[in-house]
């Protein structure tokens, strides 16, 4: 079990490859060229008292309790701002240095409350510590001189309270805040004995810049900043490390617990996705795992307008299979299906598939990756071989040039933004394709160089026109390209991209960006430097989004970066468990390790593995599983941990097949919108309650950890087998470990990887197997997956969703750092106090032609349907394009949204929907049809018949 | 009922605009033909071909002779 308290080094790890040998207290110790005094003296064995100084930080030299004697150096100096030098002989104890720190104590502690016993850190406080490490027992100066006892306390964050009465002003919480964040929403105010920590311009922290990541928390060294939890609850007696549970970053963690309860999540200072940072939601929104609102027990009804009845796991589990074989028995084998979860672990999703491949008979299995990174899979397979990103979150510090498209980091992925933005302080430049002006565009300490503003749903145009300056103006890498790539299709691709048409000025018209920008970033791309390419659903969620895909990955080969630190193609996943859930066989094509069900030697693997004929062609996917359901062809569905009638388009069709079902099986937290339309509920077990893991972008399986029981009773992966072995299909795991065994034994670039492996490493990065039994960080380093990289041509092919007089703006849909995803989650904790609604964002030019001000009520009106939202005024909009986010069900965002998809991989065309806004009064039709169909739902769930005992 | 043919009908004419680009029109129908089989549920398939048995109202060209094409590789 890990410790609570981790050995803190004082100041950060140094990578040089030089060694400096010096000797501390007599002990001969060497380290990286870099290194502090400090840190060596650590690494040595000797502990230095410190305070302004942790290892997550670089040395301020403020506090003066870390100072040391050197030989031949005059005075005391401070060893975390001294750099190691060869032959270095450092003292850490001697009687003049025991008086000085004795005196700097002394001074901290006459401005300090007394309250120790009482205080919420005391046990967890370096302040105590150094106290009692350097043997203070007097305080000369008295507590009546003037002191800062009487501040006041800012409890206005939900999740942390500022109480500068007990600062020290060390600072910790302001670098904190600059150098891990990149925020810098803190600052020192004042001079001297006035010295202060402040947000912003003294503002409230709910108030200020501050994005509540949590760095100034965990940086400081008293109780000044500390987690409300821990004052209400205590501070933690164990922990466990496991996995955060949002988003595809996937974030370490360390669950410090009482028992069974969570008292706080601290991230783990060994994540190598994370590196001991973090974000609001998974620092602190996870309260939503004990949240009243979770149904603990499992439910069935016969029809939709029945109320509830709770019964046992085998009554449910029995019910639920009798449904789906009479089902299949009167409509047929492939009447019925299933969808995986990106929210699941990779062993449930597993089995999910397998479910539904062997006991099911057929292929109709989906995950959510539908409607957000199916594209990819496509687009990275067919130029270079395996569906997923290139490389690990590290190689950004060597990345120069970053083209960032379609993302939007600071709010989707914010622990990878803060690893840019640090990047981007060391001077690393920008490029953004985005029809919005995020944050990233103009940060304090960080601007785009390049922001090309584009029209929705231009994305293949820009890319091809950056293509077209880079070609034209003899930028490509025409070496790596004839050693790495198919050289009949690059030629191709280059006539194609060279074509007049493609180039920036005579895409203007159509795409809305300057030529001079594009050409500009073309040749900072090409030229800056290792360039690496980020995006995220602003790609994939086009009518084009798996040719834009292509095209990403064309301009990467092109230019020739691909294969090493500091370049590739990265897609930014949504959902913590995107990338597993595609690698483990949720496409309904594709087994496990994205092979074609048709292709029979895999097809004969699985078939001994699984002891049963599996079928040969492709099953349904998510939209054609609705479209089949409303021609009644398709009957029944397992749907584990996914809130398909919120998430995804069109919500009319979506709910109207639903409705069509004759059996619905909800597996889930809570009573989410679609277990509405449920006849049968399995209480869903959160990533608190199970063991596995989960796959972030970058590949990287981690563990998940029980750190207590489930609340239902069974972790999700033992109800599947359940329902698997009531079908007549017996499933034999007694742990999540065997599961993950039997995937590995089923899949090539999973052979190296178990639950052992991963404890002994921390985490793998998928391949792992006899080629490269620790994983793999950067993919396609002497040759592509495929063999040789091949370019494909991208024709831009304009959507079908075009604006007109009756619909004349454009909406674009996206997510907000508070809320994730359908919000399910974060809906049920305090992160609503950043966002209580979803509001629709229009340019001041659009609002003021109709007459709309910040917070009117306004209707939005497209092809699909109509909702109401109010509004918020903004110039992150360009004129003509809206932008709303969809984390609240009641506000319908889905409803507008329409049933175009991109044309390989079905993904829906989230992006672009033609609109039309106006002022209303009252909210829209299926507003209050869904006001009305979800209080009776709420009603039979909450009057629902208790089981019988 | 059959899945619904004017949806399918507009997902396979996006289909075909993509290969339409890629080279010769022989390999152009051989692209649609092998993605519709490569992603395509049977039922999806078996829509789409008597769509095209029917007439193939609004379906391109090159994406009716790939559905022929399919079919005639299945017979």
């Amino acid at each position: 079990m890990p410790s609570l308290r981790t050995l803190d080094f004082g100041t950060p790890r140094r990578s040089a490859t030089q060694e400096v040998a010096l000797e501390v207290d007599g002990v001969a110790v060497s380290v990286p060229a870099g290194t502090s005094v400090m840190r060596a003296c650590i690494e040595a064995g000797s502990k230095v008292p410190k305070l302004c100084a942790t290892d997550s930080l670089e040395p301020f030299g403020s506090c003066r309790l870390c100072l040391v004697e050197i030989d031949g150096r005059k005075g005391y100096p401070a060893s975390c701002t001294t750099v190691v030098e060869a032959g270095m002989k450092v003292r850490t104890q001697s009687e003049p240095l025991a008086r000085i720190r004795r005196g700097v104590m002394e001074l901290y502690i006459s401005d300090h409350p007394l309250d120790c016993l009482t205080c919420s850190a005391n046990g967890n406080c370096e302040l105590q510590d150094m106290a009692g490490v350097v043997g203070l027992r007097e305080v000369r100066y008295g507590m009546d001189g003037a002191h800062h006892l009487d501040a006041k306390k800012d409890e206005s964050n939900p999740y942390f309270t500022f109480d500068p009465a007990k600062c020290i002003v060390c600072s910790r919480c302001v670098r904190a805040c600059e150098e891990v964040q990149g925020t810098f929403a803190l600052t020192i105010d004042s001079r001297g004995f006035a010295s202060a920590v402040s947000a912003g311009a003294n503002s409230p922290f709910l108030d200020s810049e501050c994005v509540s990541c949590g760095a100034c928390v965990q940086a400081c060294p008293t109780a000044t900043l500390i987690e409300k939890s821990v004052i209400e609850k205590g501070q933690a007696e164990h922990a466990h490390i496991t996995t955060c549970a949002y988003c595809g970053v996937g974030c370490s963690f360390r669950a410090e617990m009482k028992g069974t309860e969570v008292v706080r999540m601290v991230p783990d200072e060994n994540g190598r996705a994370n590196h001991g940072h973090s974000c609001v939601k998974g620092r602190f929104a996870w309260g939503y795992a004990t949240h009243k609102d979770r149904i603990r027990k499992p439910m069935i009804r016969q029809r939709i307008t029945d109320p509830w009845q709770e019964v046992s796991w085998e009554q449910a589990v029995a019910h639920a299979a009798g449904e789906l074989r009479r089902i299949q028995a009167k409509y047929g084998r492939d009447s019925i299906g299933g969808i995986t979860s990106s929210r699941c672990t990779n062993e449930e999703t597993y089995l999910v598939q397998k479910l539904v491949r062997a006991a099911f008979g057929n292929n109709n299995v989906d995950t959510c990756a539908r409607v957000c990174h199916s594209p990819t899979g496509y687009g990275l397979k067919a130029t270079m071989g395996e569906s997923a990103g290139t490389q690990d979150f590290d190689s950004i510090r060597a990345t120069d040039v970053i083209l960032l498209i379609g993302a939007n980091p600071t709010d989707g992925h914010p622990v990878f933004a803060s690893a840019m933005k640090r990047r981007m302080r060391e001077g690393a430049r920008l490029i953004i394709v985005d029809p919005r002006a995020i944050d990233l565009v103009d940060g304090p300490h960080v601007q785009a160089d390049f922001h090309l503003q584009l029209r929705p749903g231009t994305n293949v145009a820009v890319i091809n026109a950056l293509a077209h300056v880079i070609a034209a103006e003899g930028m490509l890498d025409e070496r790596f390209v004839a050693a790495r790539c198919e050289p009949e299709a690059y030629a191709n691709w280059k006539r194609f991209v060279l074509e007049p048409r493609n180039s920036p000025e005579a895409l203007e018209p159509l795409t809305g960006v300057p030529a001079a920008l594009v050409r500009g970033a073309a040749r900072l791309f090409a030229t800056g430097g290792n360039a690496a390419i980020y995006y995220g659903l602003g790609v994939t969620e086009h009518s084009q989004g798996s040719t834009m895909v292509m095209g990403i990955a064309n301009l990467a080969m092109a230019t020739g970066n691909i294969g090493r630190e500091g370049v590739g193609v990265n897609p930014l996943r949504g959902q913590n468990n995107v990338q597993g859930s595609c690698d483990m066989g949720s496409f309904p094509h594709e087994f496990p390790g994205y092979r074609h069900v048709s292709h029979l030697p895999t097809r004969r693997q699985f078939e001994g593995a699984w002891g049963v004929e599996l079928a040969a062609e492709p099953g349904l996917r998510i939209p054609n599983m609705f479209d089949a359901a409303l021609d009644g062809s398709f009957k029944a569905l397992y749907v584990q941990g996914e809130d398909i009638a919120q998430s995804d388009p069109g919500t009319q069709h979506v709910t109207a097949a639903l409705g069509a079902l004759e059996c619905l099986i909800v597996q889930d937290l809570f009573l989410n919108e679609t277990a509405k339309f449920a006849h049968v509920f399995f209480p869903g077990a959160s990533f608190l309650e199970k063991d596995g893991t989960f796959t972030n972008a970058e590949r990287r399986i981690s563990r998940v950890r029980k750190v207590m029981p489930p609340l239902a009773g069974l972790a999700d992966w033992e109800a599947t087998v359940a329902l698997s072995n009531a079908l007549g299909y017996p499933m034999h795991y007694e742990h999540a470990g065997q599961i993950l065994d039997e995937i590995a034994r089923l899949t090539p670039t999973f052979t190296g990887v178990s639950f052992e492996s991963i404890d002994r490493l921390g985490s793998i990065q998928w391949p792992c197997n006899e080629q490269a039994p620790e994983g793999t960080p950067v993919m396609h380093i002497d040759e592509f997956v495929r063999g040789k990289g091949h370019f494909v041509v991208t024709e831009f092919v304009p959507t079908d969703e075009r604006v007109n007089a009756r619909y004349p703006l454009i909406l674009t849909t996206g997510r907000i750092l508070s809320q994730y995803n359908v919000g399910a989650q974060t809906r049920r904790t305090a992160n609503v106090a950043w966002h209580a609604e979803d509001r629709l964002d229009i340019h001041p030019h659009d609002a003021e032609e109709r007459g709309i001000r910040e917070g009117d009520w306004v209707g939005i009106a497209s092809r699909a349907g109509e909702t109401v939202l109010r509004a918020r005024i903004s110039e992150r909009m360009q004129p003509g394009v809206v932008y709303t986010t969809f984390h609240f069900p009641g506000s319908g965002a889905n409803v507008i949204t329409t049933e175009n998809s991109d044309w390989a991989t079905n993904c829906p065309e989230y992006k672009v929907t033609a609109v039309q806004v106006s002022l209303v009064s009252h909210p829209s039709e299926w507003q209050e049809r869904y006001r009305r169909f979800s209080e009776e739902q709420l009603r039979l769930v909450e009057t629902r018949k208790p089981a019988l005992t | 009922m059959p899945m619904n043919v004017e949806h399918l009908v507009t997902m396979a004419n996006q289909i075909g605009a993509f290969f339409d680009s890629q080279g010769t029109r022989q390999e152009a129908v051989a692209g649609i033909a092998d993605h519709l089989k490569r992603f395509w549920e049977p039922r999806m398939l078996r829509a789409i071909e008597a769509h095209v048995a029917a007439g193939a109202a609004g379906l391109h060209d090159t994406v009716a002779d790939a559905v022929r094409q399919l079919q005639q590789a299945a017979a």
